[in-house]
């Protein structure tokens, strides 16, 4: 069983104070702290498990700068075989589309038995370049799995649908998989495990190398382009309660009784 | 004369209400684009939702299969890539759903149509469109354009738009040949799986506390559901709660977990992404305890504290008991 499973590095921010960077097109991610997108982080332990029990290799792809090295070694220490680095500056700007015919490009060229990628990127989170992935290798897919168990020839998947119900699919093999928070529990990575593999070789790969045309690629190739971003209205509608702790405590004490019938 | 195309999403026999929400847009779009608006239907056994579907449509799309009874993207795909490529559509709305998030990413692919995912804002400009989106979360809003030539599809989120009555259409029902054969599947559909019941309802309570992913490890729970049962209330969580295995699924709140409409909703350490504000809007109070200012939370909600959920929570525990002993010796 081969099996690639595609990650992105993407910056924390629900914890960070978020403002938009010069650029006016982005936010400014200095000072935040980056790590493996989280919807990925279950798709390489799904892919884990699954060649624990199954035997094969997995391999790693990523679109990124070299940062993204920390992303892929992340997962090299979690137990993937290899890593691939896509990267060349003429893949700035590149919208979902155009992120899922680069990893396309890349996939062609190794063996493949199932291709895992998140259900979304926290950053931008199109929930697009899987199902496109799989559209441009024309190989089945399905999106959102929350649990999957690969049988000989086919893999038989739930979807997450609305409301906890789940849609059972069987899908013949090779496919594509995009994969929800919650299908398993992802590994710890040590420092110690991160070091043992700070030394493994993780290739790259441009556009040349992939059989692209700069003009594919990027914004050239792009779909759709972003103008410009803003932050959206905060705090629309809510009473902010302020003062020490006891003096909220007791407006909350008030509300509770007024709205929510304590007793 | 031109005709945007909006997807009919149901399921067991029940119109989802995005569907109602893409109509309206719709509606709104093909008007001020001096088109007309058809939605498509694809099923087995359909044609009573196709009479409720006339009123809000110039014309109803309907295409019925034995093989279309369940959802499959591979079947939706076909029907939709015929529909698509007849009546070429300058526009085709499609709900970013758990149905939607399968199907259209792939079906643009093939059409070579370009696709904007998750929009909560669409403005026509002529035969340009203006597009809103969320980035990192709902923390930033995106204003995205199309760099080629239509036509496009958009994927809609869920609660975006509201439903603006307007008056009925005479919806002329166009039945339309399926192109599906009896060609094998390389995926196929084999059942639904209920959501597990637990032993709460969420549902039913009239005082929601609800943690999230702020609440940092499984040993801070407690300290939550003191001041819950405090004040009566029913400990409910967002999504990574739930991922990580510290509460029961049917303690979530959200698109993928459950709605709940209490008198009281309390969010302690959630942020706010869509999928979860879907689930507990129709609250009547809600009080949001974060310790970020600008956390999409705070939009959704009738009060909030920014503060440390650490530092509030407790404070607020030991009041509720308080007052409440002095109520009851007084
Ligand atoms: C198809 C799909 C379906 C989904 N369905 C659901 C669903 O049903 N329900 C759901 O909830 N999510 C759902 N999600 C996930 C959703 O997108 C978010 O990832 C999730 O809601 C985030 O949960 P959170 O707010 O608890 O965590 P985060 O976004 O990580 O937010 C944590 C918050 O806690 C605050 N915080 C941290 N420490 C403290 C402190 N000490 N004091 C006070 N505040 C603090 C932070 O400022 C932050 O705002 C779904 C996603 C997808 C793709
Ligand atoms: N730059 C990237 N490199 C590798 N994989 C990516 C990249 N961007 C997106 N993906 C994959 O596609 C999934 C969905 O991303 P998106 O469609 O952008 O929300 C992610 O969870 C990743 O698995």
């Amino acid at each position: 069983m081969n099996i690639v499973v595609c990650i992105k590095r993407v910056p924390e921010t629900a914890d960070a104070d978020v403002s938009i960077g010069k650029s006016g097109k982005d936010i400014d991610k200095s000072g935040l702290a980056f790590d493996l997108n989280e919807w990925d982080s279950y798709a390489i332990e799904e892919a884990i498990l699954l060649k624990e029990k199954l035997g094969g290799t997995v391999t790693v792809l990523s679109i990124g700068g070299e940062d993204s090295n920390e992303s892929l070694r992340k997962c090299l220490a979690m137990g993937a075989d290899d890593a691939i680095r896509l990267t060349d500056p003429a893949f700035e700007g590149s919208d979902g589309f155009v992120t899922a015919k680069i990893l396309a490009e890349a996939i062609r060229k190794i063996p493949y038995d199932l291709i895992l990628t998140g259900t979304q990127a926290e950053d931008d989170g199109y929930g697009q370049v899987g199902v496109v992935l799989a559209a441009l290798l024309g190989i089945p897919h399905a999106a959102l799995v929350n649990r999957l168990g690969v049988q000989d020839k086919n893999v038989k998947v739930h979807r997450e649908l609305e409301g906890g119900v789940e849609e059972v699919f069987e899908l013949d093999l090779p496919a594509v998989l995009t994969i929800q928070t919650g299908i398993n529990e992802p590994r710890y990575v040590s420092i110690m495990g991160i070091r043992k593999v700070a030394k493994k070789e993780i290739k790259t790969l441009g556009t040349s190398d992939l059989n692209l045309k700069v003009e594919e690629v990027g914004l050239t190739g792009s779909d759709i382009q972003l103008e410009k971003i803003f932050l959206p209205p905060v705090g629309e509608g809510a009473e902010m309660l302020e003062g020490k702790p006891e003096e909220i405590a007791s407006k909350v004490f008030d509300i509770l009784k007024e709205k929510g019938g304590l007793a | 004369m031109k005709e945007i195309i909006v997807l009919a999403e149901h399921r067991r026999g029940e119109l989802r209400d995005v569907t109602w929400e893409i109509l309206s847009k719709g509606r709104q779009l093909s008007e001020s684009m001096g088109a007309e608006i058809g939605v498509a239907l694809l099923g087995k056994g359909v044609s009573k939702i196709a009479e409720v579907l006339k009123p809000k449509a110039h014309r109803v799309f309907l295409i019925e299969d034995d093989r279309l009874e369940f959802y499959n993207s591979e079947t939706y795909e076909k029907v939709l890539t015929q529909l698509i490529t007849e009546r070429k559509p300058p526009l085709t709305l499609i709900g970013h759903t758990a149905m939607g998030m399968d199907f259209a990413p792939s079906l643009a692919a093939h059409l070579k149509m370009p696709l904007a995912t998750d929009c909560i804002g669409i403005d026509a400009a002529g035969e340009a469109f203006s597009l809103t989106r969320q980035l990192y979360g709902g923390k930033v809003n995106a204003k995205v354009s199309f760099l080629k030539k239509g036509p496009y599809m958009v994927t809609v989120r869920s609660g975006a738009f509201p439903v603006i009555e307007k008056e009925a259409l005479l919806g002329e029902l166009v039945k339309l040949p399926s192109p599906l054969t009896d060609e094998g599947l390389a995926k196929r559909f084999l059942q639904y799986v209920e959501a597990a019941v637990g032993e709460v309802d969420i549902t039913q309570a009239d005082i929601l506390v609800s943690i999230g992913r702020g609440i940092k490890e499984a040993e801070n729970i407690p300290m939550v559901r003191e001041f819950a049962d405090a004040i009566g209330g029913t400990l409910a969580c967002s999504r990574p709660v739930v991922d990580k295995k510290w509460l029961p699924k049917d303690r979530q709140v959200g698109t993928s977990g459950k709605t709940v409409k209490p008198k009281v909703y309390i969010a302690i350490g959630i942020s706010g992404a869509f999928q979860h504000i879907a689930g507990m809007k129709g609250a009547g109070t809600v009080i949001a305890i974060n310790k970020d200012p600008k956390a999409p939370i705070f939009s959704a909600a009738t009060y909030g504290i920014v503060a440390d959920l650490f530092k509030i929570v407790p404070v607020l525990k030991d009041k509720v008991k308080g007052l409440k002993k002095i109520r009851v010796t007084s």
